[in-house]
């Protein structure tokens, strides 16, 4: 016999389900009255520092079907690259900016929409600076524990470059399945969840 | 959104433990049929955390209405009450290390004591409670503590199988303290036989796994001629210690 290391296990993951909006965002899901807005709607101001943008995208199924009840939530730094969060220690992020949105996928369209800005490059462990990027967060029904991705910049050629974890794709086919083109302020980020595109998920 | 109520800790910089990917259910599991076309089919990619997972949102106190942990008045109509068995749902939120996870926003939304959800696309036949709205929020305390006060849910048929019905159950999402411990789950309840049955939850291949999601049904915490009360712990990932780690200069 040896000591107990006296640890837990997480609790195990189940789907979302195809009722999430009643949680997490019940105004959009006709629950008026409870919460007065649904929190993660909004990430910016008027006084928040950086380029505003638009990230526009769906989650598309094996069929290439978007769905049309999945909830995305996203996390970035804010336009300095800080994080607006207890755990960053670096100083003090942008208090006009939350660093984090939540969004339902439409349920005609299945397309999801973040007004926010352009993040700044945050460092990676060893000191590398990592290019500019959003982390996303999928649920769904059908999808049993939640799937964490990155989101690149297209118009960040250099930086992407010289990212240390695009540097880790053994695929590089890959590598464009998480880099969102440009179109004047809008970044176009399609969430592919099999098949040929596939995305690449993370195991964080 | 930072929270000056946690902020009297020292915030914890350390990455988080590895996901054990064999205990949570596997993305594949074609026997709930939607996951098979919802299913990453490709190696996840492994990332040890940098900033961007180590950190996450905070959620402050004030963000919380009075109502927020009462399911059975915080949609009814004033001097109403959900229809249902009266319960209260309490228990503490842990990491890992057994550690409480102060400052944690817990979401949790359920079906009405019939089984029906309040939403657009459920067709179910059982009928809305007009005083009931089937959300609810709280935020744990400095020991990792939460309760809320709801009716128990009913279980109910679903498109699956021809026959296939979920056990009575409530759905949580929570935040700790970094966007990688993200999680959503559900809790179901002690005694349901449904909870065997049910191909949601056989998504999930461990027993102890499953067992770690039913509450139990606690009579000391009963408020007595009032309400049941049910006691559901649950767990985020843990942070490693950061004492001996080489870190760059400034970083
Ligand atoms: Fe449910």
């Amino acid at each position: 016999m040896v000591q107990p290391l006296n640890q837990l296990k997480e609790s195990a993951s189940q789907t979302a389900g195809p009722y999430v909006h009643i949680g997490l965002t019940p105004n959009f899901a006709e629950i008026g009255g409870v919460y007065p807005q649904d929190l993660g709607t909004s990430m910016v101001n008027d006084k928040t520092k950086g380029e505003r943008i638009t990230v526009v995208g769906r989650v598309l199924d094996g069929t290439g079907t978007p769905l049309k009840d999945a909830l995305i939530e996203i996390w970035q730094a804010d336009a300095d690259g800080l994080y607006n969060s207890p755990s960053e220690m670096r100083g003090s992020a942008d208090a006009n900016f939350t660093g984090w949105g939540r969004c339902p996928t439409d349920m005609d369209t299945g397309e999801f929409r973040f007004e926010t800005i352009k993040p700044g490059r945050v460092p990676f462990k060893d000191g590398r600076k990592q290019a500019p990027h959003i982390t996303f967060w999928v649920v769904a029904r059908g999808i049993n524990i939640g799937l964490h991705t990155r989101m690149y910049f297209g118009d960040e050629e250099k930086a992407n470059g010289e990212d240390p974890v695009l540097a880790r794709v053994e695929h590089r086919v890959r590598v464009s399945t998480l880099i969102a083109p440009r179109e004047g302020s809008t970044y176009r980020f399609d969430i592919h969840l099999q098949g040929e595109k596939e995305t690449i998920f993370f195991d964080i | 959104m930072s929270d000056s109520q946690i902020s009297n800790r020292k915030p914890e910089t350390g990455a988080f433990f590895q996901r054990d990917r064999e205990w949570h259910p596997q993305a594949y599991t074609p026997w709930y049929k939607t996951s098979v076309l919802r299913s990453p089919q490709k190696a996840l990619l492994s990332l040890d955390n940098t900033l961007s997972e180590i950190t996450g949102p905070v959620f402050g106190h004030n963000i919380l209405g009075e109502l927020d942990n009462d399911l059975i008045t915080n949609f009814a109509k004033p001097g109403e009450m959900a229809i249902g068995p009266r319960i209260i749902v309490y228990g503490r939120v842990l990491d890992e290390r057994g550690k409480g996870v102060p400052g944690a926003l817990l979401e949790f939304w359920q079906a009405n004591a019939g089984g029906r959800y309040r939403h657009r696309k459920e067709g179910y036949v059982a009928p809305l409670d007009p005083n009931f709205g089937g959300c609810g929020r709280t935020i744990t305390d400095e020991e990792g503590n939460y309760s809320f006060r709801t009716i128990q849910p009913g279980p109910y048929p679903w498109p699956n199988g021809v026959n296939d019905w979920r056990p009575a159950h409530i759905h949580f999402s929570l935040f700790g303290h970094g966007f990688a411990q993200r999680l959503i789950t559900q809790m179901y309840f002690e005694g349901d036989s449904l909870i065997w049955k049910c191909p949601i939850v056989k998504t999930i291949n461990d027993r102890a796994a499953i067992e770690g999601l039913t509450a139990a049904l606690d009579m000391n915490a009963t408020i007595p001629m009032d309400s049941r009360a049910y006691k559901f712990d649950m767990v985020l990932r843990g942070r490693r210690s950061t004492l001996f780690e080489n870190r760059m200069e400034g970083n």
